[in-house]
């Protein structure tokens, strides 16, 4: 019973650990990236049509990847960076470049909401572009951005679970080696309801930070 | 002669869309003097937007120039650009205050891009929040506040960098007649206080009467006239200054067949006694088709419309009668 109860805490562990390092870095990537897709768009406030085209290819491409194949696709790649293709660091690997995409839209998205004349009276009172991203765009959208980040969240624990039939680790690991493998279905019901859980939670977190943050009422 | 703040020169701007270039502005001088309200009316679409964004090169022009205080904004850097964009300010019919800051932190907004230290800064700006009388609301984020004291919030952010010029882009098209009256007033304020040289975008000519001393009408993407306000107000040149001056003349009836004429009073004379006099002097009676007095910049300034007898040497003894009492006459009937 008690190694019953280590494993389900270390799975959590590692679930919770692959997606919120994912997360992290693939928003390093994908912030960047999503800002550069709105400043550079034809309306944004630096247009350069070049760069943003390549930009826009570029995203269309990894996203049209299903993880699973990209899983496998980049596994020489993971192997280089981590060393294995095996277990939650090597997992990590595959989630950070299926998400950086997936974050660069869901941020542009956010950062189109901002109102454009709003942005007009930045520029109006003489803002760099510099100035127009950090304190008009990006705060303006912060709730948008902090509900899309709930959701690219709970979107890469999905995808970290599905990693588990090549051996990633964490609760969909555990869901696949002993539900599916060895027929112990309560560990797979117990590991799910835990992923379901897990999204509950930073679904709801999300969502009151949001409704916090968001001083329009 | 006073130097010029803004100058515009030949400015002409096209847009291209779905492979279509429509001229918005074809050719427009302009020139504001330091201290001046100066006011731009026309009607919806006629470019007005265009030309305020051009003036702060929010919008490139297609070719002319653009001077402030003698600097062709065309030859700067975008860092420059900014520079002279801190002296001249600009408000906006939507307000357009960000939404997530609170008052205080939109009137800092300004000051935090030129880095003046946060202190300073909360300092001005709650004396801004006192100039524009919203000293009690300074923690009030936008959707807090109504359209009226938004525009407070927008004006004292636009203040903020102590700017020569305040430009406004139909600033008082989304409020209440009572709310415009109390922004236009505060606006003429600054103007006297502060000295800042005001441009006023607007398609009402009652903001036009309230406010400026100088107009120019825009009408197809073309400066109609421009001068002194009462001066354009009194002898129309353009049909545009007509159509402005006289938005109702076209509902008045059987236009053709008789002679009407628009009579216009400044402050010296007044309309009863004269019309009275004439229809006394002559024994013919005339009709009064339409009245309305004015505030054209602190003067009032009476206008009347009167259909004349149907004889026509009357109605010309009438006219020079008239005229003979100083009193600007122009026939409409050609217009109807
Ligand atoms: N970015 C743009 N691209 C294409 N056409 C434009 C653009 N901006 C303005 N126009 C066109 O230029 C014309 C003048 O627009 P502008 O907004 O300057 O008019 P306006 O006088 O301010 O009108 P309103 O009183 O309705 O605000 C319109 O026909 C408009 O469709
Ligand atoms: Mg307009």
């Amino acid at each position: 019973m008690h190694d019953l109860i280590l494993l389900f805490l270390e799975n959590t562990r590692d679930s919770i650990y692959m997606t919120v390092v994912s997360t992290l870095i693939a928003y390093v990537i994908g912030l960047p990236l999503g800002i550069l897709l709105v400043v550079t768009a034809a309306d944004g406030i630096r247009p350069l049509r070049a760069l943003n085209k390549v930009l826009g290819a570029l995203v269309n491409l990894l996203r049209s990847f299903p993880f699973l194949i990209l899983l496998f696709v980049i596994s020489p790649f993971t192997r280089l960076v981590v060393g294995t293709t095996l277990g939650p660091n090597a997992t990590i690997v595959a989630l950070v470049v299926a998400a950086a995409p997936f974050i660069a839209r869901m941020v542009e998205s956010s950062l189109r909401e901002v109102d454009g004349n709003v942005i007009e009276a930045a520029q109006s009172m003489g803002s760099s572009s510099l100035q127009i991203i950090m304190k008009v765009m990006l705060p303006e959208s912060r709730s948008s951005l902090i509900l899309n980040a709930a959701i690219a969240l709970t979107t890469i624990l999905g995808y970290s679970a599905m990693a588990g039939i090549v051996g990633g680790g964490g609760l969909g690991d555990l869901a696949i080696r002993y539900g599916y493998y060895r027929y112990q279905y309560n560990i797979m019901y117990i590991a799910v309801f835990l992923l379901v859980l897990i999204v509950e939670v930073m679904q709801g977190i999300g969502l009151m930070l949001a409704k916090k943050l968001d001083k329009r009422l | 002669m006073a130097e010029d703040i803004i100058r515009v020169e030949n400015l002409h701007k096209s847009f291209v869309s779905h492979n279509k270039s429509t001229e918005v502005l074809q050719g427009i001088d302009l020139s504001v003097k330091a201290g001046e309200i100066y006011g731009i009316i026309g009607k919806s679409g006629a470019g007005k937007s265009t030309l305020v964004r051009c003036i702060n090169y929010l919008v490139k022009p297609s070719s002319g120039k653009v001077l402030f205080e003698g600097t062709d904004l065309g030859e700067l850097g975008s860092r420059e650009l900014n520079q002279v964009r801190h002296q001249m300010a600009m408000i906006f019919q939507q307000f357009n205050l960000l939404m997530q800051r609170n008052a205080l932190k939109n009137i800092c907004y300004p000051l935090e891009i030129t880095r003046v230290p946060k202190e300073q800064a909360k300092q001005r700006a709650m004396e801004l929040l006192k100039l524009v009388g919203m000293e009690t609301r300074a923690n009030a984020y936008p959707a807090e506040l109504s359209g009226g004291q938004k525009q407070r919030i927008a004006i004292a952010r636009a203040l903020a960098s102590n700017p020569k010029v305040l430009l406004c882009d139909e600033a008082t098209s989304a409020l209440d007649p009572e709310t415009t009256k109390s922004i236009l007033e505060l606006l003429r304020d600054i103007n006297h206080k502060l000295g800042i040289t005001i441009v006023v975008i607007t398609h009402e000519m009652a903001v036009i009467e309230e406010l400026c001393s100088k107009v120019a009408i825009i009408s197809d993407g073309k400066i109609a006239e421009s001068g002194d306000m009462a001066q354009i107000f009194m002898h129309p040149q353009s049909e545009a200054a007509r159509q402005l001056i006289f938005p109702n003349r076209k509902s008045i009836p059987e236009m053709r067949s008789r002679r009407y004429c628009r009579i216009v009073f400044d402050g010296r004379s007044s309309f009863e006694p004269v019309v009275a006099n004439m229809v006394l002097d002559f024994g013919q009676a005339v009709n009064i088709m339409f009245a309305d007095t004015r505030n054209l910049d602190g003067m009032a300034v009476g206008q009347m419309v009167i259909q004349l007898p149907d004889n026509p040497e009357v109605a010309l003894r009438m006219i020079a009668y008239l005229r003979d009492k100083q009193i600007s006459v122009e026939e409409v009937s050609d217009h109807a």
